[in-house]
């Protein structure tokens, strides 16, 4: 929801470089210098060489001599060059006699504007380009720029290559002025300038390797598989070619599990698969309780078995939640509260 | 130093500006059209030649005198080295004003005008800024055909304008108005060719002034 009726003291007020006396360019160079004489104190201390002392070299010196517990690692003492620790400021924009440097710098947002003009010089370059090819009569080109492996740059970024701040609006319209002379016909000419805008996106589905069937001595074929539900981990060796016997950290499932719930959780991937008799499994289970110890191996078999299964049947087991990791944990207890969840008993009075 | 800048004053033109353009360049460039009838702003009447079909002509002998004066003082801006600023609210020529500017070595603003820029300028850009010395408005209309509000801050900070006014335009606070069109192509693109001609011949001249005087 966005306020829309705001004083124009809690919009964003219109400050030119905020707090230019804090770091100016002298200030920066002084703290430099600074860090370059602290590091080389710090080589001595630890009595290794100035000159190569590299980054990792300080930050495991600091981190010895200033042990910290803190739990964010951006609270623990840190010394790094300057150029990382103050943020990239806007020089003043205008030279001795006064005049500006950009010759947009009257509008306010000299590099956002100067950008649209850029890319808008662009887009009538390709459109000359595209008029003297039809005049001559030429096919025009027409790869079709692969799109679903790149985006454009998100405001964030853009924020940060012009060093301004944006508007969402103005970043909106500089996403479809792009767009725009990317739809023509000849924009290959321009393919440089526009990738500066895009970026890679990796793929997301990380096509999940299943391992091929591996044998032992006796030619049987195995596969193994890890799982973990909670605090529980478990590691199951599923053998081709068996009897159904399953047994836990050297002990049978009987033995091992008493109650009924947990024999069937176990027995539920080979159920599902119609592979009850099949099977043979040997396990190790550590940690977590009863049902953590089920679940955790559950989920191991299932991991092993796909490699003994078609891929039509993994997505089946894949949709019927078998391979999936069980997010639940117990929920941290809050101060102010009994319990996760649970508040204190409220009396009237 | 003293006399690189009074001479040029003493002349009536000194950079020879009336040679830039003649009366049928103008009327080549269709600068004469104006608007509709119904659309003619009070003040213009005196630039308005006559009304030919309910459309508005503008008397172009007037804008030749008009022009002559306002090119003439962005020459003396120029050749004093005084920051001019092009602005202009018209998207089709947004980026032929912006070329132009970057052409001369000067400034441009062709977009959305925030409020403070001239009469809050300390505030918006920090505190050592210096103004433009001369606004030229190639149209003084923003988009939704009001006004420019730099025409009133211009004059509030009591910066120089020289400035295209159409026939359904205020000439009022503008110091050197130029009656003319300022919807067609040909007309804005020979307003921004004159315009340049004159700045870069001044910058010229001052340079040419300078290196005389660094002889002596």
């Amino acid at each position: 929801l966005r306020l829309i009726c705001t004083t124009t003291a809690v919009q964003r007020k219109n400050v030119g470089a905020p707090g230019p006396e804090k770091y100016t360019e002298a200030f920066i160079k002084k703290q430099i210098e600074e860090f370059n004489l602290g590091k080389r104190h710090l080589a001595n201390m630890m009595g290794e060489d100035p000159e190569t002392f590299t980054q990792e070299d300080i930050d495991r010196a600091i981190a010895y001599l200033f042990p910290s517990g803190l739990f964010d690692k951006q609270a623990r003492p840190m010394m790094k060059h300057p150029t990382e620790v103050f943020p990239e400021q806007r020089k003043i924009q205008w030279g001795e006699d006064g005049r500006p440097f950009h010759f947009l710098f009257y509008t306010g947002k000299q590099s956002y504007y100067s950008l649209m003009h850029e890319t808008y010089e662009k887009f009538l370059n390709v459109q000359k380009h595209q008029d003297q090819l039809i005049a001559q009569d030429l096919p025009l080109q027409k790869e079709k720029r692969n799109l679903a492996g790149s985006r454009w740059l998100s405001k964030i970024e853009l924020e940060e290559m012009l060093l301004e701040k944006l508007s969402d609006d103005d970043y909106s319209r500089f996403i479809q002025l792009l767009q725009k002379l990317v739809a023509l016909p000849c924009a290959d000419i321009e393919e440089n300038y526009i990738q500066k805008f895009s970026k890679e996106v990796p793929v997301q589905l990380q096509k999940v390797v299943i391992e091929p069937l591996q044998y032992d001595e006796r030619g049987v074929a195995f596969s193994t598989g890890e799982g973990k539900r909670k605090t529980a981990r478990a590691t199951a060796v599923v053998y081709d070619n068996g009897t159904g016997k399953i047994t836990v950290n050297g002990t049978d499932i009987l033995h091992y599990f008493p109650v009924l719930q947990d024999r069937e959780q176990l027995l539920f991937p080979f159920q599902f698969l119609g592979r009850i008799g099949k099977h043979d499994m040997v396990c190790t289970v550590s940690g977590g309780g009863r049902s953590a110890q089920a679940g955790a191996i559950r989920l191991a078999s299932a991991k092993a078995l796909r490699s003994f299964v078609t891929e039509k049947e993994v997505e089946f087991m894949r949709q019927a939640g078998l391979l999936t990791v069980d997010p639940r944990v117990k929920e941290r207890k809050k101060p102010g509260q009994e319990g996760p969840r649970r508040k204190f008993t409220w009396k009237k009075r | 130093d003293d006399k690189l800048l009074t001479e040029p004053l003493s002349h009536p033109d000194f950079f020879n500006v009336k040679e830039l353009f003649t009366l049928k360049d103008l009327f080549d460039a269709r600068v004469h059209l104006g608007h509709k009838k119904g659309c003619r702003h009070r003040f213009m009447e005196p630039y308005i030649f006559g009304c030919r079909l309910d459309q508005d002509i503008i008397d172009l002998d007037q804008t030749m005198q008009h022009l002559q004066l306002a090119l003439n003082f962005t020459a003396h801006v120029a050749y004093r080295g005084g920051i001019i600023l092009f602005v202009s609210r018209r998207r089709q020529f947004c980026h032929l004003v912006e070329s132009t500017a970057r052409a001369c070595g000067e400034y441009a603003h062709t977009r959305y005008w925030q409020g403070g820029l001239l009469t809050n300028a300390r505030i918006q850009f920090g505190p050592g800024v210096r103004l433009p010395d001369l606004l030229i408005f190639l149209s003084t209309l923003n988009n939704v055909f009001e006004p420019h509000v730099a025409i009133r801050d211009a004059a509030k900070m009591n910066i120089p304008t020289v400035g295209v006014v159409d026939t359904n335009c205020n000439p009022c606070l503008i110091t050197y108005p130029i009656p003319g069109n300022d919807d067609s192509p040909a007309a804005v693109e020979l307003y921004c060719k004159l315009f340049r001609m004159t700045i870069i011949r001044a910058k010229d001249k001052r340079r040419q002034s300078e290196a005389i005087e660094e002889l002596r």
